[in-house]
Order: C-alpha cells, then structure tokens, then sequence
C-alpha cells in the first residue's frame, strides 16, 4: 500500500520525461476529455437537481417541505434505516469475527454467499419477499390469518432495504479482520480477558474504520434505495413512501419543483457520504504510511 | 465428529457468530431466493419458455443487454481514460473528481433518474441542444444507455485505478529505451497488463447495469417494445398479478445475474494467477 502511494506521489511530483510519459499538449487534451465526460455523466446531474429545486425561489423550495406526506416520507425513511441498519451492523462483526479469526470448510463459499444481494437486480429483491410474504405467497395466507401484513407495509420495506443492503458492513470488515490475524486476540485471552472483552477492546478499536466505512455505506444505500422498495411498498401516500417513493410520486405528478426539493435532500445525503467516505480513506492511508514508513 | 469442519482456536465465540451469520444469510437471502427458484421451477418447462420467449420479453431484454452492452463498453474506455488521469497526471480539483467518481453509487437512483431527465430531456440542460441536431435523448434507447452508462462509471473507475498504480515504472521505461514509441508503449505493454482489471470492471458495470431499474424508468419512457427494460416489466407483471410471469423473468435474469458473477470470479482468478506467473 505504502508503495504505491510514494509511486504515484513521485509520478505526479517530478517533470514527466517524454519517454514515459506524454508532453503537456496530450496531458491536457487527456484531462479535457475525461472532464468533459465526467460533466456529462455525472456534474451536470448533480446540478441539475439543484438547480431545479431551487427553479422558483427559495419560497417554493421550503414550500414543498410543508406537506404532510414529505414529513411522512422523511419519517419512514429514516425508521426503515435506523433497523436495517444495526441489524446489518451485527451481522456484518458476527459474520466477520467468525471467517477473520477462525479457520473452517466452506469460508470461500460463505463470503460468496453473502456477496449475493450485490449480484441481484434491486426489483427482484423485492419480487423475492413478495413471492415469500404477499397475499398469493408461501406465508401470506398464514400472516393474513393474523392480521400481519408484511407487503405494501413498513416490514416489507424494512426487508428488503436490509437484503440490497445485507453486504456492505461485512464485506468492509471480513478482509480486514481476516488481514489482521488473531495475534493481538490470542494475547488478551491469554492474558485472562474474556470473549466479549477481547471483541471490544482488542479487535473492534483495531477495524473501527472500516465498521465506520461500511456503515456509511450503507446507510446511503438504505435511504436512498428506490427498486426493492418500489415493489414491496404498495406506494400508499403518507404510509408506505420513502423519500424516493415520494419522489417519483410527486415528480410523476409533474410537482418538478417539491420532487427536486426531496430529492436535494437525498442528494445532499450523498455528497456528504462521498466526504466522510473520502476522509476515511485519506485516514486510513495516513495511517498506513505512518505504520509502513517508505 | 468424523470431519474436523474448524480448526482449533483459542479465540471463543465460533459457534455464536458463524451459527448467528448462517441463519441471518439464510432468512434474508437464501431461503427467499430459493423460494423464487421453486416457484419458477414450478411453472413446468412450457409456460417458462412462453413467458421469456414472448415478443414483449424479447424486446426487453434486446434493449436491457444491448443498453448495458454499449453502456460498459462506453465506461471501459472513458473509465480507462478518467482512471489514467487520477493515477498519472496533477490538476487543479483532482481530489474532488476522485471523489466524485463514485456518485453514481452513492446518489439515491431516483434521484439520478430525474436529474438525467434534467439534462437530457427535450427541454433539457443539454437535451435541447441535441434535439435540433435530431438526436432525441431522453425517452429512447439512447436515454436508457445514458443511464446505464452513468450507473456502471465507477466500477470501471475503481478497478482500474490500483492496477494502473502497481504498474512498474521499470516495464515503461524498458520499453522506451528499446525504441517503443509511448503508443506502442500503451497498446503492447500497458493495455495488455491492466487488461484483467478492465475486463473485471467491465462485466462489473455490465452487471449493474441489466439489473438497474431506478435511474432509467424516468428517461426511458417505459413504452412496451420500445424502450421497456426487462426490471420495468418484472414490475408491471406483479401489477397485473402475473406472478408466475415476474417469478419467470426474475429467476432468468438471477441465473444470467449468477453467470455473469461467476465470470467475475473466474477473471480474477485468472488475474492473481497472471499476476504470480509475471
């Protein structure tokens, strides 16, 4: 890690001889490519919901707030993430405490299998819970005995926010536990430390970073998640939106300016889960040149 | 016990955590996976082949492979451009484009969807300059592949950027100095050393981009044969309550999904193997 670092410092900091790199003429016309691109692709986007929630004013900007069904929305957005995510959390350490510290048949297929939801469509992710839980599914007639309805309401939606978002934490943590060994762990036991006492002070202050990372991760993807809960939520307005339900509902309702207002917010979410993702990583390799000095 | 599954360890807690890991996985992912294999499987053979042969489907699926195709083909290579820039080259806003790149996984899709809508649409930022050219963006195939395009960017992005930064100053500089002029030097020694990240990044966004539904239902229109892409038509089936429908082209998408992962899998493998043998 250190080294590749210190190579692309020196790469970027000494003059770039002709032989191994390109003159100033093809640099440039290279970057303005990829710029350029990248407007297209992803800046112009990013503005244009800005631009667009603010296109009557501020006025109508907070205007759109000032409606039930977007505070309705915010709510549920913000209940379905606050389960999904500690339940992935303690999934994520449980799963990575058992294939980082342990040796055992079948870890390979484990971590494949728990990579799975990346690999599933987000509207088939829904589609599999209804198939599980609706009215015509294994469990439906079961549930609607009771009086429990999981489809078209809040536990539906928290199912499949926490299947879209079931990888992130573990797959953060398990390289790093794995990478780290069970040196330190064996130390602490040894020296009378009991299980739950090793996990925190010993192994969780060592993988803190990635947790953290992963829990960012996640928390974007839980609320900001469209397909999966478009097809369990039953679009009831101001009981089963979340903030991206709302969004296409008010949008489909040609409401352009309240629909970009939402979807600021959820911008907004995203550029602050781009920062804090940044500064972790510039943490973690400050800290990787500090333990490997080159 | 006849087979020894655990190797022993000082540490506690293998069971609780790998027992607690199996039955998460298996109540959130397997079991609900499996059941859409079950009901797929029972449909019987015929109405199976009925319902992912029908024209509707088929035109479906022409336009989701094809937009995904075009779409990560277009990523392979600007991806390789944008990746090239951050590794070798110094800017002003470098840090900001670095970190920009992965937007697209980070921004809500709904809300991509709307924002391309903005920009390409017919009235749109960049839409309306197209349109007089005759080029018509949003609600065509073109829309769909520009949302495709912009969902898969970063995984091409993010592979290729640490294979671009281990390559050796050492293997450049030799072929210079045996008269390799920097074109030949990029097209014999550079391309072909990355070429396992870029393929990895490649069916990355691909398989993104066949299961995307959020950021191309607004610029794509939705018309049935025209600009229909299969996730949409999953959704419009259970609408209808057409489950043996949606349970038919979901388990054919998973297993084209699964495919595509395992190529993944195998690249890589193929790659660390690349990489000792070097």
């Amino acid at each position: 890690m250190a080294g590749t670092i210190t190579l692309r410092k020196s790469a970027a900091g000494t003059p770039v001889r002709l032989a191994t790199g390109e003159s100033t003429a093809v640099r440039w016309l290279l970057i303005g490519i990829s710029l350029t691109f990248l407007t297209l692709f992803l800046f112009l986007p990013l503005a244009a919901v800005f631009v667009e929630a603010f296109r009557k004013g501020v006025g109508a900007y907070l205007q759109s707030f000032n409606d039930p069904a977007a505070y309705a929305a915010i709510r549920l957005t913000l209940l379905v993430t606050a389960i999904a995510l500690p339940l992935n959390l303690v999934f994520g350490l449980a799963a990575s405490w058992a294939i980082g510290k342990f040796e055992f048949r079948g870890k390979q297929l484990l971590i494949t299998l728990i990579d799975l939801p990346f690999a599933v469509s987000p509207v088939i992710s829904g589609l599999i819970y209804v198939l599980l839980y609706g009215i015509h599914g294994w469990f439906g007639p079961w549930l609607a005995e009771r009086g429990i309805q999981v489809i078209f309401a809040v536990p539906g939606i928290v199912l499949a926010t926490i299947f879209v978002t079931f990888p992130f934490i573990a797959r953060e943590v398990i390289p790093l536990m794995q990478e780290q060994g069970t040196e330190e762990e064996q130390a602490a036991i040894t020296l009378g430390a009991s299980g739950w006492q090793t996990f925190f002070r010993v192994t969780l202050p060592n993988v803190k970073w990635a947790v953290l990372y992963g829990v960012i991760l996640c928390n974007a993807r839980a609320m900001g998640e469209f397909g999966a809960v478009s097809v369990v939520s039953g679009h009831i307005r101001g009981k089963t939106n979340t903030m991206p339900l709302h969004v296409e509902i008010l949008y489909n309702e040609y409401n352009f300016v309240a629909a970009f207002a939402v979807a600021s917010l959820l911008a907004l979410l995203a550029l602050v889960t781009l920062v804090l993702k940044s500064l972790i990583e510039w943490r973690t390799r400050v800290q990787h040149d500090q333990e490997e000095p080159s | 016990m006849a087979i020894r599954i655990k190797q022993p360890s000082v540490l506690p807690g293998f069971g609780l955590t790998l027992g607690y890991t199996i039955f998460y996985l298996s109540v959130i992912v397997l079991i609900p996976l499996s059941a859409m294999f079950i009901r797929a499987g029972s449909l019987g053979l015929g109405e199976l082949w009925e319902v992912i042969t029908s024209p509707r489907v088929l035109a479906a699926y022409k336009l989701t492979f094809g937009a995904s195709l075009v779409g990560a083909l277009l990523n392979a290579v600007f991806g390789f451009l944008v990746a090239w820039v951050l590794v070798r080259y110094t800017f002003p806003g470098k840090r900001i484009v670095d970190a920009a790149v992965d937007l697209p996984f980070a921004m809500p899709t709904a809300v991509s969807g709307i924002a391309l809508v903005a920009v390409y649409s017919p009235s749109g930022w960049i839409g309306r300059y197209l349109e007089p050219l005759g080029i018509k963006a949003a609600y065509t195939p073109l829309g769909v592949t520009i949302a495709l395009t912009f969902i898969g960017l970063p995984f091409v992005v993010r592979t290729l950027q640490p294979a671009l930064e281990d390559l050796e100053a050492e293997v450049e500089e030799a072929a210079a100095s045996l008269g390799a002029t920097r074109w030949q030097t990029l097209r014999y020694v550079i391309i072909p050393t990355v070429l396992p990240a870029m393929l990895t990044g490649f069916t990355l966004a691909f398989a993104r981009a066949v299961g995307e539904y959020g950021s191309v239902v607004f610029i794509s229109g939705n018309l049935p044969m025209k600009t229909e892409i299969v996730p949409l038509l999953i959704i419009t089936k259970l609408e209808q309550y057409d489950y043996a429908g949606a349970t038919a082209l979901g388990a054919t998408m998973l297993v084209i999904s699964f495919a595509i992962l395992l190529t993944i899998n195998v690249l890589q493998w193929w790659s660390t193997r690349h990489k000792r043998g070097a």
